[in-house]
């Protein structure tokens, strides 16, 4: 057995994982303040990238600068969507909904890989140092820089959840949109600000990527991970899809691992957290931490 | 939703209630249809042959999602893994066993039913987005396994599949092979319809419509969905298998996510609920890019060709009117072509007293 490269997949697998982490959370948070199933995550992901390393490559301008352009510009397109697609949806079946954001998605897709092209484009440098020691290991300083932005979304949303106005608001509109109406709460007003942040919390995601690896539109195969990580965590628990998000992205560098150790069947990185998905679902038809819905007639 | 049928035809036993085609006109516009069907080789060139032998083959699998989705309420977003696997099979019991290919197909057909209840089953529990992420995951792994398999799929390099020979006659034109489609579409249209009328397909309809009170009357949940996705996988295969022989090629990347999105915007355009809507989205899904190129070979060289090069982009402008028309319907006209086509009826048979 070899061990060398088992540490630095685990770690690799616990880097990508706070990412998936990070874009299932803001899954979960539509999912809870809206109950839409947002098939189009992965695309946030996509346009936000695509839009940073745009204003990048086109102006003189700082990364910094250019990323908050890009923040500015996610929240108004998450603010478009959820009032131009998703609004005349409310009250149509489920199957409407999943359909509405799976057509968002391919229209996006198709739309980037017009304007962008197909191949995948670096971003400029923005570190000067190629390589920093952690712990004994050779890391880019690129991924402790997205492994800070995880952890300091989660830390944000714990905030915003806990102690904010808004954050409270959000809360009170996933437990019972009508007791959080008759308290002043504006129900459209929360479903648009969730598609907000939502957005730019995914680009954010996106952007880390695609400093990380160029910016493609296999980003947006993002939006599929986020799946197996949120059945993994339970869909309306936003603690539990961060920790859906690791394990799925330990789970799928284990399983290239084991791979490449025993099996040599290639591919296993994309495809395992899907087997684990299918048999959690065929165990536990709701999840492993999600609430079991008690229906009456 | 009002059945709209001619005054004076008042239905007076169950057995009147349930026929397939109502009145002597809907039987004689049925006729007319098949006919005129038969007659299209004659006018028609090939190319526009191969667009209806694509409406039909597809519309056969369309109709099985539509049976999945519209009439028993479970979602699949992963019904061009199916058909692909429908198409693989027909080809690997040609090659191995050297059946005839016409029994290839409804082999195949029952092949995939047979991989449809393996998902099926942990699907039987599940319901709306559970249900569509575990689809999700089937797209996956059979895409994965057709890409594995080598010696069923052929692996990266494909397959290739024979003509349709029947008694020495090869099917081998689109003059002819639209024939063989046209029957399959006959066939397996009149069997979907006929389903809904007996006691399992009114038994799929309840579960789609309240599951806890289908139940209630003692409904078997668990069976009805597990058999609407057996249902559902059989006309994937025999649509996919008519498709194999048609190309006579199948490759492992055709059967991708964004072909099974295809299916639900066919399903969705034509009319969730509707046999006859199935086709009609077939047709839409199938004309959409037809009708794309043809206003792109109508700007080419203009102002507007120029700047956003739309004769190198034509695949992707192909993908953006799927996705927008997705929305778009939903959005303007939930209840697909089907339900526009009963308005127009209904307008014509009102008229000119519409209220």
């Amino acid at each position: 057995m070899d061990f060398t490269l088992f540490f630095p997949l685990l770690l690799n697998g616990l880097i990508v994982g706070a990412l998936y982490g990070v874009v299932a959370m803001s899954f979960v948070l539509i999912y809870k303040a809206s109950q839409v199933v947002n098939f189009a995550q992965g695309e946030f992901l996509l346009v936000g990238a695509w839009v940073c390393w745009w204003l990048l490559t086109t102006y003189p301008i700082p990364f910094w600068a250019g990323f908050l352009v890009t923040m500015c510009f996610m929240t108004l397109f998450g603010i478009i969507l959820q009032v131009v697609v998703l609004r005349p949806l409310i009250g149509e079946p489920v199957i409407s909904v999943i359909m509405a954001t799976v057509g968002m998605s391919i229209f996006f897709q198709a739309l980037m890989k017009w304007m962008f092209g197909v191949f995948a484009k670096p971003f400029p440098p923005i570190f000067a140092a190629d390589r920093v020691q952690v712990l004994g290991l050779q890391v880019q300083p690129v991924y402790l820089l997205s492994l800070a932005v995880s952890l300091f979304i989660m830390l944000g949303f714990w905030w915003f959840f806990t102690h904010s106005k808004h954050g409270l608001a959000m809360r009170a509109t996933a437990f019972d949109q009508q007791v959080a109406q008759s308290l002043g709460v504006s129900v459209p007003r929360v479903f648009a600000m969730s598609w907000a942040i939502s957005a730019v919390v995914s680009s954010v995601a996106g952007v880390v990527v695609g400093v990380v690896n160029g910016v493609s539109s296999a980003l947006s195969f993002y939006g599929i991970k986020v799946f197996p990580a949120v059945i993994l965590g339970g869909l309306d628990s936003i603690i539990g899809a961060v920790l859906g998000g690791l394990i799925v992205g330990v789970l799928e560098n284990l399983a290239q691992w084991v791979d490449s150790e025993f099996l040599n069947w290639g591919n296993m990185t994309q495809i395992a957290p899907f087997y684990a998905l299918v048999i959690i679902l065929l165990i536990k038809p709701y999840g492993l931490f999600g609430t079991k819905n008690i229906e009456r007639v | 939703m009002v059945a709209l049928t001619p005054a004076g035809d008042y239905r007076t036993s169950y057995a009147a209630d349930m026929t397939i085609f109502p009145t002597r006109n809907s039987r004689i516009a049925m006729l007319l249809g098949i006919l005129l069907a038969c007659a299209a080789p004659l006018v028609l060139g090939r190319y526009e042959l191969g667009l209806l032998i694509n409406i039909g083959t597809l519309g056969i699998a369309a109709l099985g999602l539509n049976i999945l989705v519209g009439f028993t309420g479970q979602i699949s977003i992963g019904h061009a893994a199916f058909f692909g696997f429908g198409a693989f099979m027909s080809a690997w019991l040609h090659e191995e066993f050297h059946i005839p290919v016409i029994l290839c197909i409804p082999l195949a057909g029952l092949g995939t039913a047979v991989v449809g209840l393996v998902f099926g089953l942990p699907a039987a529990r599940l319901k709306g987005l559970y249900l569509a992420i575990a689809t999700l995951a089937a797209q996956f792994i059979l895409e994965d396994f057709f890409a594995r398999a080598r010696w069923f799929t052929g692996g990266v390099a494909g397959r290739m599949t024979e003509n349709v020979s029947i008694a020495g006659i090869m099917f081998d034109r689109e003059e002819s092979y639209f024939y063989i489609v046209l029957g399959f579409v006959v066939v397996m249209f009149l069997g979907a319809a006929n389903l809904m009328r007996t006691r399992d397909g009114r038994a799929l309809v309840a579960v789609r419509d309240h599951y806890l009170s289908a139940e209630v009357m003692g409904i078997n949940l668990a069976y009805y969905r597990t058999l609407s996705f057996a249902i559902s996988s059989f006309y994937a295969g025999i649509g996919g298998a008519l498709y194999a022989h048609y190309l006579l090629f199948v490759s492992v990347e055709a059967f991708n996510i964004l072909f099974s999105i295809q299916f639900l915007a066919m399903v969705i355009i034509g009319g969730l609920g509707s046999v006859m809507g199935s086709l009609l989205g077939a047709g839409f899904m199938v004309l959409l890019p037809e009708v794309v190129q043809a206003v792109v070979d109508q700007l080419a060289g203009g102002a507007i060709d120029r700047t956003l090069k739309l004769g190198a982009n034509i695949s992707f402008l192909r993908e953006m009117m799927v996705g927008a028309s997705i929305i778009l319907f939903l959005v303007f006209e939930p209840n697909g072509l089907a339900h526009r086509w009963r308005l127009i009826k209904a307008y014509w048979k009102l008229y000119p007293y519409s209220y």
